[in-house]
């Protein structure tokens, strides 16, 4: 079963036949249904820690992500969650003060490491955004700019790979008959399933997504809800969120973040209805945050 | 409590009211009458022999200033092509790479206080650079002069421009694994696209209506270019040399192209305030 | 509900080369770069060295003798420096005034529509080529001043050694006022949005307690925006300074001092524009050359005060003037 942290660092091996697309309900039954073997986790952070200049805004997290399943992150308001995920695809390197130490390791490599080949890994994890960020293209050319770094593509090849992006990202039906209109004459919800499109088109292994529903209006939250539990199969899903609702709604797994620190992670089920650790608790419940 | 009588306070603000707007009339009235005299005095002078013949000597009718147009076109056109893109490196370096860096603060403050030299002494400069040396004048050496001028005024504009780009859309272009390079110029560069047209269009009209850095370096020549190699005639060192002769037809030749410079300065510019004011919204 | 892909396709390309492509970049736009530093160095060091002749001949004696005479080849920065300064002056005094009047126009008093039309008006009026007032200013301006100013002024004011003399049209006070004319358009953009960044609540509070619109101008508007006020002041001044053209028209090209402001004069910028042609002996370059540098010092040094204030009370301006 899956502990809860005190202040030494665990290891969080995910134990068992946790089946990547079913939600427990009796999460206790299942979890003693798990046999011993450990499903190697997608990602696995070790004793990572994250500096802004002087000032350090992650201490030592641990935590494993579920190869096939959506994890939650949640927490209150500065607590390190987009610090913690903005490490799995080293985009704070855009930043020259930022810098993290300790071990992420993606597929059995250290990617922090410098020897890393940085596109790479940015193919194979993919970001969306709080703020949906279209380019200044057209929708075509939008979820076809990340085919055309990574891959050599045909004309038609191209085509039908955004179209493929498009359906799967549920857009495909409301653009197709305008895929050269700019990406920005879209709605909210609508420029933020481009951006999903966009990300997926270069088939990534794992998405971050950074308060992706935030900016967002509930109609279209809802959709891109459903999208996520329609594409979950075929990637690694790591969510950051401050919706608690939306995590349950969600996740398969639930880490919770604390002033830098991992609190409490599990399934999700179980950290919703029976938490392990006292902050957690007042947090769900709404006593701070 | 004694209460002050409003009045004197209601007269003085009224008084102020008045000088500023008539502040403001005298702007407009300058303008007008500025636009008014160039205008005036320009048209007559335009005439067929004024757009296709070479100068002739004063006294002598059918003269015109053919070689000064083209070798103000050539000369700006070699300049922007030597200014325009170095500037936009420089600021992509500013906005991309040196936005907390020492030597990034060091070029913006040089570029700030670059952009108040007068444009005389940076025609002095190529003029001991690469005048003296020669021996002889040069459009190229006009070019260059007028290149030197663009270089900060490009560079920061480009600064401010890419800067409004937010940084949300540079990271989405580097999740996808874009490269540094392509994610500035695919992608911040489009979406600055509009600033950094206007900003260039401003350099341009800019430096087309200088006199001063081209006293020193391409000076004047009453043929046509046909080597930059040599002094070239230039519209405005032409106003210069023939506003300050004692010939009235060659004065009425000086406003002409007047009216010529001071009507492409002034398009360019309003085209390019046109483009920016889309940015804005 | 879920598409598979039928066909897998191998991401192909070489990633050095594109690491290798980010550091040219990285490299191409750091040269551009510095070639501004280097620039700024050059044109230092060239006007330093080709000023070498009559630093020897001159020395600091050159910035205060007044005597100007390319026949014995005696040379003196003083006439050109005071006309300089004065002209500068003439044109500040001018200016700063009407320009804050114009802003609070701007600003204050006109409908949004007018407000737009004359500062558009204004800017057109600082996109104007300084040849352009420079002819303006000799053939139609001078005389103006000629005809109907200067006889009017020496009328009333001509007690005042300042303004005696033949009224000729050119000379120190035209210049200034076509000066002002030129830096007009740039002090009002700078006060215009100086004035446009208090917050409209203080504006307001002040209105609120029956203020009139020029008391609330003074006490709180100008008092806010006092030290952005001082740095477009700066720009007006560092601009006014190295004005070549127009003053060159209308200026003389006198290399005497006078009292009156109706004289002829001569300004650093307008002596290298009109003597240049002239100069063919190594001195006469030099001494020019050496002018130049002293303008150069001048300018440098105002810019780097007006960079600094600005910096300091952190606002930019540098961009788009």
């Amino acid at each position: 079963m899956n502990a809860a942290v005190n202040d030494e660092p665990r290891k969080f091996l995910l134990y068992g036949a946790l089946s990547p697309n079913k939600k427990n309900p009796n999460s206790s039954a299942s979890c003693e249904a798990a046999a011993p073997a450990a499903i190697q986790p997608k990602i696995s952070t070790r004793n990572l820690s994250f500096y802004y200049g002087n000032h350090q805004a992650l201490i030592d997290n641990n935590l494993d992500i579920a190869p096939g399943n959506v994890t939650a992150i949640i927490g209150p308001s500065g607590c390190g969650k987009s610090t913690h995920i903005r490490v799995y695809n080293r985009i704070f390197e855009l930043y020259r003060d930022q810098r993290a130490t300790g071990e992420v390791i993606l597929d059995g490599e250290n990617i922090l490491s410098p020897s890393v080949d940085v596109i790479e890994l940015r193919r194979k994890v993919g970001m969306i955004f709080q703020k949906p960020t279209p380019f200044p293209m057209s929708i075509f050319e939008n979820v076809a700019y990340g085919l055309r770094l990574h891959y050599k593509l045909t004309k038609s090849e191209l085509a039908e790979r955004v179209e493929i992006a498009l359906k799967r990202a549920a857009l495909w039906e409301e653009v197709k008959d305008k895929l050269h209109r700019p990406g920005t004459a879209l709605s909210g919800g609508q420029q933020q399933r481009l951006c999903i499109a966009r990300a997926i088109a270069i088939e990534p292994e794992v998405l971050l997504m950074d308060e992706p529903t935030s900016a967002i209006d509930p109609v279209a939250t809802a959709k891109i809800e459903e999208l996520i539990e329609s594409i979950k199969s075929i990637y690694t899903i790591v969510i950051v969120t401050h919706n608690m609702q939306q995590a349950a709604r969600v996740s398969d797994f639930t880490a919770f973040f604390y002033e830098g620190k991992v609190v409490e992670f599990g399934p999700t089920s179980q950290i919703f209805t029976n938490p392990s650790n006292k902050q957690t608790e007042d947090y769900i419940t709404g006593r701070f945050g | 409590m004694i209460v002050r009588s409003a009045i004197p306070r209601k007269m003085v603000d009224f008084g102020v009211k008045v000088i500023s707007s008539l502040a403001a009339l005298l702007g407009i009235t300058i303008l007008a009458w500025i636009l008014y005299e160039v205008i005036k005095r320009g048209a007559a002078a335009l005439n067929w022999s004024f757009f296709i013949h070479l100068p002739t000597p004063p006294g002598l009718t059918g003269g015109g200033v053919a070689n000064a147009i083209l070798g103000t076109s050539i000369i700006t056109l070699l300049a922007t092509l030597a200014g325009v893109p170095t500037g936009l490196l420089a600021g992509i370096y500013l906005a991309e790479f040196g936005q907390h860096s020492r030597i990034g603060s060091l070029v913006r403050f040089t570029s700030n206080v670059m952009m108040g030299i007068p444009s005389i002494i940076v025609g002095l400069f190529i003029y001991t650079l690469l005048v003296l040396p020669k021996h002889h004048f040069s459009g190229y050496a006009g070019s260059a002069a007028l290149a030197v001028i663009m270089l900060p005024i490009v560079a920061r504009t480009t600064e401010d421009m890419l800067r409004l780009v937010p940084n949300a859309l540079r990271e989405s272009a580097l999740a996808l694994g874009a490269p540094r390079w392509k994610t500035t110029l695919q992608v911040v560069f489009r979406a600055a696209k509009t600033g950094l047209i206007t900003g260039v269009l401003l350099a341009i009209a800019r430096v087309s209506g200088e006199t001063a850095p081209l006293l020193f370096t391409a000076l004047n020549s009453p043929y046509w270019p046909r080597s930059l190699n040599q002094p070239t005639a230039n519209l405005t060192v032409t106003i210069f040399n023939y506003a300050m002769s004692p010939y009235t037809d060659w004065q009425e030749i000086a406003w002409g192209a007047s009216l010529l410079i001071m009507s492409a300065v002034l398009v360019l510019t309003v085209v390019a305030r046109f483009a920016l004011k889309e940015v804005k919204k | 509900m879920v598409q598979r892909v039928n066909k897998t396709i191998r991401p192909i390309k070489n990633q050095n080369i594109q690491k290798k492509a980010d550091r040219v970049f990285h490299w191409l736009t750091a040269l551009s770069a510095l070639l501004i530093l280097a620039l700024m160095i050059g044109i230092f060091w060239e006007l330093l060295s080709n000023s070498r002749l009559a630093i020897q001949k001159f020395g600091f004696k050159f910035l205060v003798s007044e005597v100007w005479n390319p026949v014995t080849q005696e040379f003196g920065a003083a006439s050109s420096i005071y006309g300089t300064l004065v002209s500068t002056a003439i044109a500040l005094l001018l200016a700063v005034p009407l320009s804050l009047a114009i802003a609070v126009f701007l600003v204050e008093l006109a409908p949004p529509a007018i407000s737009r039309l004359v500062g558009y008006a204004i800017e057109l009026l600082a996109a104007i080529p300084s040849i352009i007032f420079g002819m303006w200013g000799l053939f139609v301006f001078a005389p103006f001043m000629a005809e109907h100013i200067q006889p009017g002024l020496s009328k009333a004011l001509g007690f005042l050694p300042l303004f005696q003399g033949p009224p000729m049209g050119i000379g120190m006070l035209t210049a200034g006022i076509i000066l002002a004319l030129m830096i007009l358009p740039f002090i009002s953009a700078v006060a215009r949005d100086v004035f446009r960044m208090v917050p409209a609540v203080v504006k307001e509070s002040a209105y609120g307690l029956g203020s009139t619109t020029w008391e609330v101008t003074r006490k709180v508007t100008i008092s806010y925006g006092l030290r952005g006020l001082l740095g477009a002041a700066f720009l007006g001044l560092g601009r006014a300074i190295g004005e070549t053209m127009a003053v060159t028209f209308v200026i003389g090209n006198d290399h005497t001092i006078s009292k009156s402001l109706f004289s002829p004069a001569n300004s650093i910028a307008s002596t290298l524009a009109n003597e240049f042609a002239e100069a063919s002996e190594p001195l006469y370059l030099s001494a020019l050359v050496k002018l130049g540098l002293v303008l150069f010092a001048i300018t440098i040094l105002i810019q780097i005060i007006a960079q600094l204030w600005l910096k300091k009370i952190g606002q930019s301006f540098g961009g788009s003037l």
